[in-house]
Parts: C-alpha cells; structure tokens; sequence
C-alpha cells in the first residue's frame, strides 16, 4: 500500500509539472463545454431575412407583422422585384426572401388558396431546412388563427409537443456529448500517453526490473486518471446544471457509478493502446484517430445514429460513447432508473472486460 | 568475502524468437563481488541474455540463478535482490533529485527512514546538496548516469546489472564513473557490466565476448590478450568478431 501511494504521488507529481497535461485535464472540458453550449448550436437567432411584397394588402402585413415580431428573424430589406432576389442573396447577409404573389389577400379568400415562396439560401442546408421550417410554421399559426373564426368540417390539428427538450435547446443535445468526449480524451489518450512516455524515457524498463508486478505498476499509472476524470465529471454536470440549466432529472448517484463505469473502459482503451504504441507520438495519433473521431462523429454525439447509412449503423454499435450517451441522456433528461439502461450498462460492462483481457494478452507477449 | 561463491550460474541458456537464436546455449559463472564484463557488438544478443537474468524475459532452453533463484520460476525474488541501471540512466526528469531518490526507494520498500539515510549518504558522497531540489532535467549528463547508478544500489542489491552504462558520457566522467563502480564492487556488491568501450574492457574482473547469440571468449583480459597474442582488448574484440 505504501509503495501504491508513493507511486501515485509520483504520478501526480507528472501531471502537475506538465502544463500540456494540465491544459488538457482542465483547460479543455470547460472550454469545451462553453462553446458547444453557446457557441455551437442548432437554433436560429435574427436570421437576416428580405420580404418581396407583391401584394401588399392585409394579409401579407399580418404575417409580415408576425414575422418581424419573433426573436428569430429580423427583417433587413423590402424589395421590389423579383429580378433582385438573387442579388440580394449573392451579397450573402440575408439568408431567406418571402415572396408574396399578387392579390395574395384576395386569392387567399375567394380561392381559399394562396402562395407564398420561402426562398432560403441552402449553401448552409441544415439553417436553410430549419429557417424553412421557422417560416411555414409561422404561416401555419396564421391559418390556423384565420380558420378560427371560419368553421371547417374535419379538420386535422396536429398538436405536437417536445417532450424532455420542450425548447429544443441544442445544450442539452451537448452535455451528455461533451462529458463522453472528455472522459475518453482525458482518460484514454492521457494514459495512453503517460504509459509510452514511461517506455520511452526507458523508466518503464526499471519499474519492471523492480519488485513491482506489472498490474501494479499499470494500475498506479491509472489511478490518478480515474480520480481526475472522475473531477472532471464533475464540473462538467455542475456547469451543465448551474449555467446551462440543464436538468438532471434521475438519480446523480446512478450518473456517477455510469460515468465511473465509462471512464474505466476508456483507461482499459488507453492501456490497449499503450501496449501497441512504442512512442508518446503514435498513442497520441491512434487515440485522436482512433478514439476521438469516432467518438465525435458516430457517437450520435453529433450526428444521429438513425440517420446514417447502415454500414456506419452497424460500426457504431462498437463504439463504447454511443451506450454511454444513451445511458447519460436516459439519466440526465428522461430521469430513467438503472433498469432502462441495463442493457447500454451491460454492453460498457463487457467491452471494458475485453479492452482489459486483450491488454493483459499483449502484455504478456511482449514480456516474452 | 565468499570468493568461490557463484551469484549467477549460467548453464545452455537459450532464447529463440521463432528459428532465430538470439542466445544460443550460453554457460557461464559469475562469482560474488566480481566486476564481469558481458560485450559483444549490437545485436550479438547480450542485452536478449541480460532481459532473462533480470528476470523481464523467460528462456527458451537451459538453466539459470541469479542471487541464488531460479529465473523461470522466481523472477520475484530475483528482482528483490538485483539493480539495474539502462543504457538511458531512466531516471524522472519532471521529478527533483529528492523525489527520485524516494520514489525508487519505495518502489523496492525502503522505509521512509532508510530512504531519508540513503539520501543524505548519496547526496553527500556525489556532491548534489545544491540540486536535491533540482528537477533531473536540469542536471548535466554525467550527474544523471551518476545519480542512476547510486539509485540502483539504493536497496543494497546483491548484484547490479548496468546496460551499456556509459553510453555518450565523456571520457573524464566515465573514468569517474568505473570509480563507482570499483568502490561498489569493493562494498561487495557484484558488478554485471555490458559495454561496447573496449577499454572499459581492462577494468573488469573477467570478460565474456558474445558473437553470434554465442559466448566465444570468457577469461581475464589478461589472459584473453595473451591467448589471441594482442595488445588491447580491442583487438582481442575485432578478432573475434570478424571470425
């Protein structure tokens, strides 16, 4: 046990002394939190839009009223015909022109039908499918506002409601996503790290000569990740609570044992690649590849699982952050208990088993 | 002092790594207190042989006892009672001199007292008390070689085991450095040596010339000179070496 404490306390002594590894330890999840939670977000805020009038009668200006009236566009420019909308949109600022047609009003009476054109500049498509969808529902309250005073004979109402995310806000999309990529970055590629950099420096070869076992040399090289991640899971939940108000809906403690489960499987990652790198270079290069990219982009993190196409449906499934995502985000927003994500629990359970077993593998191989 | 008594006994030792012999049946004694010199040019195989007496790599074939243990069966034991020191002198340069002295020493389960006691004694004796709080980094190369070697015999080991020990050090501190050696050997302990300074060669007990995965040669420089009718062991070398 003494030998335990003094080998931790020089592991600490190495993540103190060095400003990268403090950087990443601490600088990062913050940073990171706070940019995905204002920076990076899927809502739209005072989109630039322009209005082509052709009408101009009471019913456009309602709607063109009601546009003006909510946060989320502002109205920069009245053009006057048609001939300008793709000036306008090659100048870039504006990002969406309503087009009214003529008699607008009338034909929306008489006819019971009339058009409006979205025109939205889709060089950006996922703000030019939400700008589009901001709009018609716009148009559609109008409608529905108009259809009040008229009674129609079947009519279907959709009402739908966001459960879980009534606002949609895209940080709570983030949190659970952010917490992943730091737990595996902090504790992969930091222990993946610390292990080669013992190899290169050649002290990997004395602890080994000394009356330490090796799984006490791996797991006094580990522990310190445990304990910092574990901080770092921390802060990151108490930021998402207290400056993203996002809510914890379940059971912290339930959070806590998923998120110690989580960051194991990612050391054991950390350690399986320390045994197949010989340099601080590659452990670097094979987490960020191989640990991070897939991390990010086939986690559902960023992207929805649902939505790919099958092979990347099918790879995802070995991606230890997409279970803990769904874990995090049953825990988190849904407020679910252990019994709804046993099998997510179960899954982290026995790749961190396998990372383990295939390590031990190496190791002993490369021993001989 | 037990002259006679063999701390290393080597008997047809062998490793292959698939149909390469890296150590081809190696025999050979090692006595207590003596400094042994193990050469022989890269890749001749002495750094496979020195990994299975140190008890980091098992053998293919043969027999052998380091301190008196078996180094298939008690590696454990084996590693309690030697020090070895690489070709890198792998000490933490993020760690001051005063860390490393205590992390090693408890890594080999010296009390908090030994420790403080070995520390002084070693600073004393290499003259740091003005950077026991220096980081390692900031030591000259010869002072960390220095520094490697007091902090592998921390544990007073039976036998220590240094891996080309003097690997691009100048000339005057690697005369200092053979000093420390010859006053640890004096102390009892005994010296395992690999090099490939030939004229560190004239300062050991007896040398062993590895070629091939082979020992070739094994006797005092002394003898060996005489026997291959050269001047300096460096010739003794070449002729092996070139067949």
């Amino acid at each position: 046990m003494k030998r335990f404490i003094g080998f931790v306390r020089k592991e600490f002594y190495h993540i103190f002394r060095d400003k990268r590894s403090l950087f990443i330890l601490f600088g990062m999840p913050i940073a990171q939190i706070l940019l995905f939670g204002f920076a990076i977000t899927n809502e739209i805020n005072n989109v630039d839009i322009a209005i082509l009038d052709q009408a101009n009668d009471v019913a456009s200006k309602e709607i063109i009223n009601k546009i003006a009236a909510s946060k989320h566009f502002s109205i920069v420019d009245i053009i006057q015909q048609e001939s300008s909308i793709e000036s306008i949109f090659k100048k870039g600022k504006v990002k969406a022109v309503l087009q009214f047609e003529n008699n607008f009003g009338n034909n929306l009476i008489k006819e019971k039908q009339a058009n409006v054109q979205v025109l939205t500049d889709a060089t950006d498509p996922n703000m030019a499918s939400t700008i589009s969808n901001y709009i018609s529902s716009i148009l559609k309250k109008y409608q529905q506002e108009l259809n009040e005073n008229i009674s129609i004979d079947y009519q279907i109402i959709p009402q739908s409601r966001m459960v879980y995310n009534a606002e949609l806000k895209s940080v709570y999309m983030f949190v659970p996503g952010v917490m992943t990529v730091i737990l595996m970055l902090v504790s992969a590629m930091m222990t993946s790290i610390s292990i080669t950099r013992e190899k290169e420096q050649g002290t990997m070869e004395i602890l080994l000569v000394s009356p330490l076992k090796p799984f006490q040399v791996i797991i006094g090289k580990v522990f310190p990740y445990i304990f910092l991640s574990v901080i770092n899971a921390v802060v990151i939940v108490l930021l998402s609570i207290f400056v993203f108000n996002v809510p914890v809906n379940g059971s912290l403690f339930l959070l806590g044992i998923e998120s110690v489960l989580f960051i194991i499987t990612s050391l054991a990652l950390g350690i399986l690649i320390s045994t197949i790198s010989a340099t601080q270079q590659t452990a670097m290069m094979i987490s960020l590849m191989g640990l991070m990219l897939p991390t990010i982009l086939l986690s559902g993190f960023i992207f929805p699982i649902s939505s790919m196409p099958l092979p990347l449906q099918v790879i995802s499934n070995i991606i230890p952050a997409k279970w803990f995502i769904i874990i995090v985000k049953g825990i988190m927003l849904k407020g679910i208990g252990i019994g709804f994500v046993l099998k997510e629990t179960l899954i982290l359970l026995l790749m961190t088993l396998l990372f383990i077993g295939v390590s031990v593998k190496k190791y002993k191989i490369r021993l001989e | 002092m037990m002259k006679d008594n063999n701390v290393i006994q080597v008997e047809n030792l062998s490793k292959l790594f698939g149909d390469f012999a890296a150590v081809n049946q190696i025999s050979f004694q090692v006595k207590a207190g003596e400094i042994f010199g193990f050469l022989g040019a890269n890749g001749a195989g002495k750094t496979t042989a020195m990994k299975m007496l140190i008890g980091i790599s098992s053998p293919t074939s043969g027999k052998a006892t380091v301190a008196g243990f078996d180094v298939y069966k008690e590696t454990e034991s084996i590693k309690k009672n030697i020090g070895y020191m690489s070709q890198k002198f792998a000490l933490y340069d993020d760690l001051t001199v005063k860390e490393n002295i205590t992390f090693f020493g408890g890594i080999y389960g010296l009390s908090k007292k030994q420790i403080d006691q070995k520390r002084c004694e070693l600073v004393e004796e290499l003259g740091l008390q003005e950077v026991t709080n220096s980081l390692v980094a900031s030591l000259p190369l010869g002072w960390k070689q220095k520094l490697a070697f007091s902090v592998s015999l921390l544990h007073e080991p039976k036998i220590v085991f240094l891996d080309e020990p003097t690997g691009g050090v100048d000339p005057i501190t690697r005369r200092q450095f053979w000093e420390m050696i010859y006053k640890a050997a004096h102390n009892g302990t005994t010296i395992f040596v690999t090099t490939h300074y030939m004229d560190e060669a004239e300062y050991c007990d007896r040398v062993s010339i590895m070629v091939n995965g082979k020992i070739e040669a094994l006797d005092t420089p002394k003898k060996l000179k005489e026997h291959y009718k050269t001047d300096t062991m460096n010739d003794v070398f070449l002729k092996l070496a070139r067949g």
